[in-house]
């Protein structure tokens, strides 16, 4: 992996500098007055590509502006895995600090030298460097093809954030500009010369097998350049878009499928009770003592559907094959993964296959970005010499991305006399929440399982604790005494499932945050008042205080049978953001998310307005995924498979939201991205019982849920 | 599947390509295209403007909203035949990087964006309700918008974009 020479294993670097050794890995200084950094870390909309122009920026002395971005690629950029998990400044920021530092200290040693004086004498405003006795140069004039032909050391340490000026702004986005104006920006808008379109014909159903297909018909609409069948995978390439979509209109009523039913009676998550799981205990802490002294102990059952990622934009791909070689353009969150398991499917050499990023439309974690790109590539093998791009359609994307597993959450406690809760316990279902591209076996991509030799898909599982998958925020931060945390992983999947933004932390944490409330309503108690008693991390302890204070919160406030306030906390993955959130619901004739307010402490805050924007997106994408969203299916199909069917938040309902951050400049930065997941649904069933008075347990809070609680 | 998916008025057999005349962002514009074809894929892929998205294809996301004869429409959901003799705006008409259109520029000023796949389209149904309506209450324009979705769940500063463009709007008249 790395280039060094030494036979002891070489020091462990920062973030993915350690596996991406290079300087040059990560940036160059350029003669024209700019530099460029490689990411290997993707835009999804999260804003990260601002934050690492501020931090290089930071470390350089230069104004951010002269800062170029270069796609990410794997024909250059460091190996930086996936962009996901709320990691990417931890991993890429971080080391693209350090990189920039160390340019930093090569440049001026050059200047030193250049300006007969020593390192102390020089200061850098803006790349230009300045001895104190007089003198400049410019980074610029310093720079040269082998600046950072070398290992990074890390031995420059990166400025103290007293020192900071770029970091910890508000500074606007790099990539809004060309988005507000129309410029070309996203892969669905590429153009290349000779460019073809494609269109894919899925099978009506999972098990479906494609008997017979009359591609002749279809290879003389007009347009049709080819009609590619290989197994049950049946895709069209045509001049232009519309002919190519005519002709995926055509195929798909024509081609004979032998079905077979394959998914659950009901949509309903409670299937997974009655499937085989392999049964974890992933914390326990017993105290007979203090379990004695339970004195009201209550239990109930929490549960989401089947969800969709349901980006606004279909997955998109370009892909061209020449000479044997593949040159694809992805909006995937894993280059590198990708592209291993391409070669997997194509049976060529990974070297052979050149990835490409190029922004997709918004990103909550594994959508159908990678499913593409097999298609795309395998339309264009048909086709080579001419480039094909594939687009998904709005039901291709509803029917065959990789959803958020369904659900089940039992919880069971007690408090004693004293109001503290002394037995707490947790036992989940869900299946596994990540079969992204890249495993050891098999490959990842659902065109891949259609083939006449199949490459077929691994086992799906889960990432490991302490983040985990499923078992996401399964463990509670509170301290109780006895607790038990049980998680059974359902690894058989009806349908395929992998992350969607949070994991299991909106299950977790709404059936935590629901039994909070719950257990705090039995010992009579303020619900924040109660979760106080049962805090000790002073970080947790002050998002709580922050966002009461911030909703001036009333002890015991109540609702008046319209209206109500909730709250709900985690720390996500119990080692990233601290969130807290406090919505206020109306029942009337919809059930509606009118206000939120929220405090987040993310440590350092690299980008202010970047994280605040990120946690009421959080906030508002949850208000509808935990009111409005599920995916169904009868025995043979999904049935979501439009906008009708599967509706989300829209403006006339989008609630006010007001949020806090609390900045810890001096704090390591800790992810942001997906902490109010979990926090906002626990505070819209706290709500509604603050309202109302009922409880809801099963996701989506629907108002028709609602009204069947209501009258029971 | 996605029979509900169907173009509007698809006909398979058809294959006449025409030469049609189009008024697009104040400019005539001559494409060779089926009469059926989308105005969507006319405007991304013959005149190459890429701002209107394909979001749904069927009218029921509002990514592709262009303006025709002022009226906020999902270009997906419309064939170019219909447009014929009426005069069509996308979002590169309204104004570009260097002379951005006020509504452009209260985006950049209050960050409205995540991913910013919905951004155009919103900007676009936005420009039509403040062309024909100067000071829209709250209400008016979250109805305005009622057909224009945002994943990310930029809502909240899109309307505040939105809400400061229509205050400065009345300041520039």
């Amino acid at each position: 992996m790395s280039e060094a020479t030494q036979t002891e294993a070489p020091r462990k670097l920062p973030g993915s500098l350690d596996a991406n050794r290079r300087l040059d890995r990560w940036l160059r200084i350029n003669i024209d007055g700019t530099v460029t950094i490689f990411p290997g870390k993707i835009e999804i909309g999260q804003g990260i590509l601002t934050a690492l122009v501020q931090m290089v920026a930071e470390e350089l002395d230069i104004a951010p502006e002269r800062v170029r971005l270069a796609p990410a690629s794997t024909a250059y950029s460091p190996n930086e895995g996936i962009t996901s998990g709320s990691r990417s400044i931890q991993e890429g920021g971080i080391a693209m600090r350090y990189a920039a530092a160390e340019a930093r200290e090569l440049l001026l040693e050059r200047a030193a030298a250049r300006l007969g004086v020593s390192l102390e004498q020089l200061n850098v405003a803006d790349g230009t460097v300045n001895a104190r006795s007089g003198g400049s140069v410019t980074y610029w004039e310093l720079t040269s093809d082998d600046l950072l032909r070398r290992e990074a050391t890390a031995d420059i340490p990166p400025k103290a954030a007293a020192q900071h000026a770029v970091v910890g702004t508000s500074f606007r986005r790099v990539d809004l500009p060309a988005k507000v104006t129309g410029i070309p920006t996203y892969v669905h808008d590429m153009e290349l010369p000779g460019m073809l379109h494609g269109r894919i014909v899925r099978p009506p159903s999972r098990r479906a097998r494609l008997k017979d297909v009359p591609a002749d018909e279809v290879k003389a609409m007009p347009g049709v350049v080819a009609v590619v069948r290989d197994g049950s995978f049946l895709g069209v390439v045509a001049e232009r878009e519309e002919q190519a979509l005519r002709a995926q209109r055509r195929l798909a009523r024509v081609s004979q499928w032998d079905e077979s039913p394959s998914l659950p009676e009901s949509s309903d998550p409670r299937y997974l009770l009655k499937m085989s799981s392999e049964d974890e205990v992933i914390s326990e802490k017993a105290d007979a003592g203090a379990a004695a002294c339970e004195t009201h102990r209550i239990e109930a059952e929490y549960s989401r559907g089947l969800m969709a990622h349901a980006a606004l934009g279909p997955s998109c791909a370009v892909a061209s094959c020449e000479d044997g070689g593949f040159s694809v353009w992805t909006h995937s969150q894993g280059i590198f993964p990708l592209r291993t398991d391409l070669a997997k499917v194509l049976g060529v050499d990974e070297a052979r296959i050149t990835v490409t990023h190029v922004e997709g439309s918004g990103c909550y974690g594994h959508n159908a970005a990678d499913d593409v790109a097999l298609d795309a590539v395998l339309l264009a093998r048909a086709v080579p010499g001419q480039p094909v791009r594939v687009q998904w359609m709005r039901e291709d994307e509803f029917g065959w991305e990789p959803y958020g597993s369904g659900m089940v959450v039992r919880m069971s406690g007690a408090v004693d006399d004293a109001g503290r809760i002394v037995n707490w316990s947790h036992e989940l279902w869900s299946h596994g929440h990540s079969t992204r591209p890249g495993p050891k076996n098999g490959a990842n991509l659902l065109a891949a399982w259609h083939l006449a030799q199949p490459v077929k898909a691994p086992t799906p599982g889960n990432p490991p604790l302490p983040g985990g998958g499923s078992h996401r925020n399964a463990i509670p931060l509170y301290d109780f005494p006895n607790q038990r945390i049980t998680n059974h992983l359902i690894r058989e999947a009806p349908l395929r499932t992998s992350s969607l933004r949070g994991l299991g932390a909106h299950a977790n944490v709404l059936a935590i945050e629901s039994f909070m409330d719950e257990l705090a309503h039995a010992a009579g108690a303020d619900p924040i008042e109660f979760r106080l008693r049962h805090l000790k991390d002073g970080r947790a302890r002050a998002v709580i205080e922050a966002v009461a204070q911030k909703a001036a919160w009333r002890t015991r406030e109540k609702g008046d049978g319209t209206r109500g306030r909730g709250v709900g906390f985690a720390r996500y993955k119990n080692l990233a953001c601290y969130v807290a959130v406090i919505v206020e619901i109306e029942a009337g004739h919809e059930l509606q998310v009118k206000r939120a307010w929220a405090a987040i402490d993310a440590g350092q805050a690299i980008n202010p307005d970047g994280i605040i924007n990120q946690t009421e997106g959080g906030i508002i994408q949850t208000v509808s995924w935990t009111l409005k969203e599920q995916v169904k299916f009868d025995r043979h199909r999904v049935q979501t498979l439009t906008w009708d069917d599967y509706p989300i938040l829209t403006f006339p309902e989008a609630p006010e939201i007001d949020v806090v951050l609390i900045n810890r400049p001096d704090d390591p930065p800790l992810g942001a991205g997906e902490g109010a997941q979990g926090p906002t649904a626990g505070a819209i069933g706290n709500a509604i019982y603050n309202a109302l008075g009922v409880r809801l347990r099963d996701m989506p809070f629907t108002r028709e849920r609602l009204i069947a609680a209501m009258a029971a | 599947m996605g029979t509900r998916a169907e173009p509007p008025a698809a006909h398979p057999e058809r294959r006449d390509c025409m030469q049609l005349t189009l008024n697009v962002n104040g400019a005539k514009r001559v494409v060779e295209a089926e009469d059926e074809t989308p105005l969507l894929y006319v405007l991304r892929n013959d005149l190459k403007l890429k701002g209107a998205r394909f979001g749904c294809g069927l009218g029921q996301c509002g990514a592709c909203t262009v303006i025709v004869d002022g009226a906020a429409v999902q270009s997906c959901d419309v064939p170019v035949s219909a447009v014929l003799g009426k005069s069509v705006t996308t979002i590169e008409g309204i104004g570009d990087d260097k002379r951005l259109h006020p509504l452009q520029q209260a985006f950049i000023e209050h960050q409205a964006g995540q991913c910013g796949y919905c951004a155009s389209g919103i900007i676009m149904a936005a420009k039509a309700l403040l062309d024909a309506n100067p000071a829209p209450s709250e209400g008016e324009i979250r109805k305005a918008l009622a057909r224009n979705l945002c994943r990310c769940g930029t809502h909240q500063r899109i309307l505040r974009a939105i809400r400061s463009a229509r205050v400065a709007g009345e300041g520039a008249r």
